[in-house]
């Protein structure tokens, strides 16, 4: 007898996400910085065409990468490889499950492609990520199917000040919502925009159902331990490394940084010798329309 | 981590993560769960615990789920050329053997004579077992194996809940301890 297999349940989805915990994960462009990534222990590469960095400096629109770079990179390194779709944009996610990618984030990082509607992430087999600026936004991508979710911050900037205060807003909201009686959680949802089970949930247990990451502007080992400490369950760094003067030595402190977040001897000196760190824009410098968190709703 | 801890407790025992040696020290049994191998294996090197943990497995319990069967096995096919293993498990595993994650699947497994709901994701495969006790299969193949002091599952039975593994495993350090 041949027992049965469930595949692409949401346990599943959400536990290769459960199995990254404590870990960075790192942007990159190229098989060879994908490798680099993999040696200085990272849990997973995003494979992207252009670094949100340089996205920002050259303008026009951001999409999908090629095929053949994303098969490049799985080709390059054994741990999980996660690309971009535009938000909205289901066929780009539907080539991505075809690549077989272990995840797919659907990122305001690349430009919208629909301006109403995210991806029903519910008729995928591969599983999604979402960014998230407060409580609301992270339940509706959780019921539109998200199986991880990572606060947005400011992507391509170096500037952390975004990614703390998602980070802070989202915990704050959750606490708030532990602290209401019953009856207040109906309008809760209400105001959340979200469902009233999910909030509920939210409500009883105190955290979210699914893992949540931090992004967006974190760019030395401080950063990251900095979102350990205040509860990210692990970081995406995006143009952080790649876009510094060395980007080996600084994947690996900032993956030391992120396991020993606690440990203010051990980031000391991981922070020693590293060269430049990127030069970073300040994100109260940037017009509103330039500022991508605000993509996405 | 989070889980196998919460679980460990649940069964009456002490948990506690373990990231120095002085951490390593005070345990009687060491999980090492899940995750990526490659990231585990470079990671206790990078932070100089990969010795000790080799020690450790020498004589004290340890299991190791999905990752964690990966860094104890002694043969692994698909293992990067440079990438350390802990060892000691007399069996040859074969890492993300089922395929990438749109392949990863939950399925009923009997460990130790009683069925349980649990998850493979990027799961290796038991090629040989060798002379190591087979405690669960699925479909006719080894999923979970014990040899000695050391148990390894392909799965992870600790995200869907399940306690039977773990429970297996706490029995061994209570009798090692008192043998």
């Amino acid at each position: 007898m041949s027992e049965q297999k469930f595949e692409a349940t949401n346990l599943v989805k959400r536990g290769l996400a459960e199995m990254l915990k404590g870990g960075v994960i790192m942007d990159v462009v190229t098989a060879d910085q994908a490798k680099i990534a993999e040696d200085a222990g990272a849990v997973a590469v995003m494979a992207l065409e252009r670094v949100p960095a340089d996205i920002r400096a050259q303008g026009g629109v951001a999409r999908m990468s090629d095929p053949d770079l994303i098969e490049q990179i799985i080709e390059a390194v054994s741990i999980p490889v996660m690309a971009k779709a535009r938000i909205g944009h289901f066929v780009e996610a539907q080539v991505l499950q075809a690549l077989e990618v272990d995840y797919i984030d659907e990122s305001e990082v690349l430009s919208p492609a629909d301006y109403v509607n995210h991806i029903d992430k519910w008729g995928f087999d591969v599983p999604f990520v979402c960014g998230a600026t407060n409580l609301g936004e992270a339940l509706r991508r959780i019921t539109e199917g998200a199986a991880m979710i990572r606060s947005k911050g400011e992507a391509g900037t170096g500037d952390v000040s975004e990614a703390m205060k998602h980070i802070r807003t989202i915990r704050g909201e959750i606490a708030a919502l532990s602290a209401k009686s019953d009856d207040e959680l109906y309008v809760a949802a209400k105001e959340l925009q979200a469902p009233y089970p999910l909030v509920k949930e939210i409500a009883t247990t105190g955290k979210l159902p699914v893992v949540m990451f931090v992004a967006g502007g974190i760019a030395t080992p401080a950063d990251a331990a900095l979102m350990m400490q205040l509860g990210a369950d692990g970081v995406f760094v995006g143009s952080g490394i790649f876009k510094s003067g060395n980007p080996a030595a600084r994947a690996a402190a900032i993956v030391r940084a992120t396991t020993y977040f606690n440990d203010p001897k051990v980031i000391a000196e991981t922070s020693r010798g590293l060269g430049e760190a990127m030069v970073g824009i300040n994100v109260n410098d940037l017009p509103a329309p330039h500022r991508l968190a605000e993509r996405g709703w | 981590m989070r889980e196998h801890i919460a679980t460990l407790e649940s069964l009456g025992a002490t948990a506690f993560p373990v990231k120095t040696l002085a951490e390593l020290e005070m345990a009687d049994g060491l999980v090492i769960p899940g995750g990526e191998s490659t990231t585990i294996s470079k990671l206790l090197v990078n932070f100089g615990l990969m010795d000790a943990v080799r020690k450790f497995a020498e004589h004290k319990p340890v299991l190791g789920t999905c990752a964690g069967l990966i860094l104890l096995s002694n043969r692994v096919e698909g293992a990067l050329a440079d990438q350390q293993l802990i060892g000691g498990l007399p069996v040859a595993v074969e890492r993300n053997a089922y395929g990438g994650q749109t392949h990863s699947f939950e399925a009923e497994v009997v460990i130790a004579g009683e069925a349980e709901r649990v998850a493979f994701i990027r799961a290796p495969r038991i090629l040989d077992a060798g002379d190591a006790e087979v405690i669960a299969e699925l479909n006719g193949e080894p999923v979970a194996i014990k040899a000695g002091n050391l148990m390894g599952a392909s799965f992870h039975p600790e995200i869907s809940g399940g306690k039977r593994l773990h429970r297996v495993f706490l029995e061994l350090i209570e009798k090692m301890q008192a043998g």
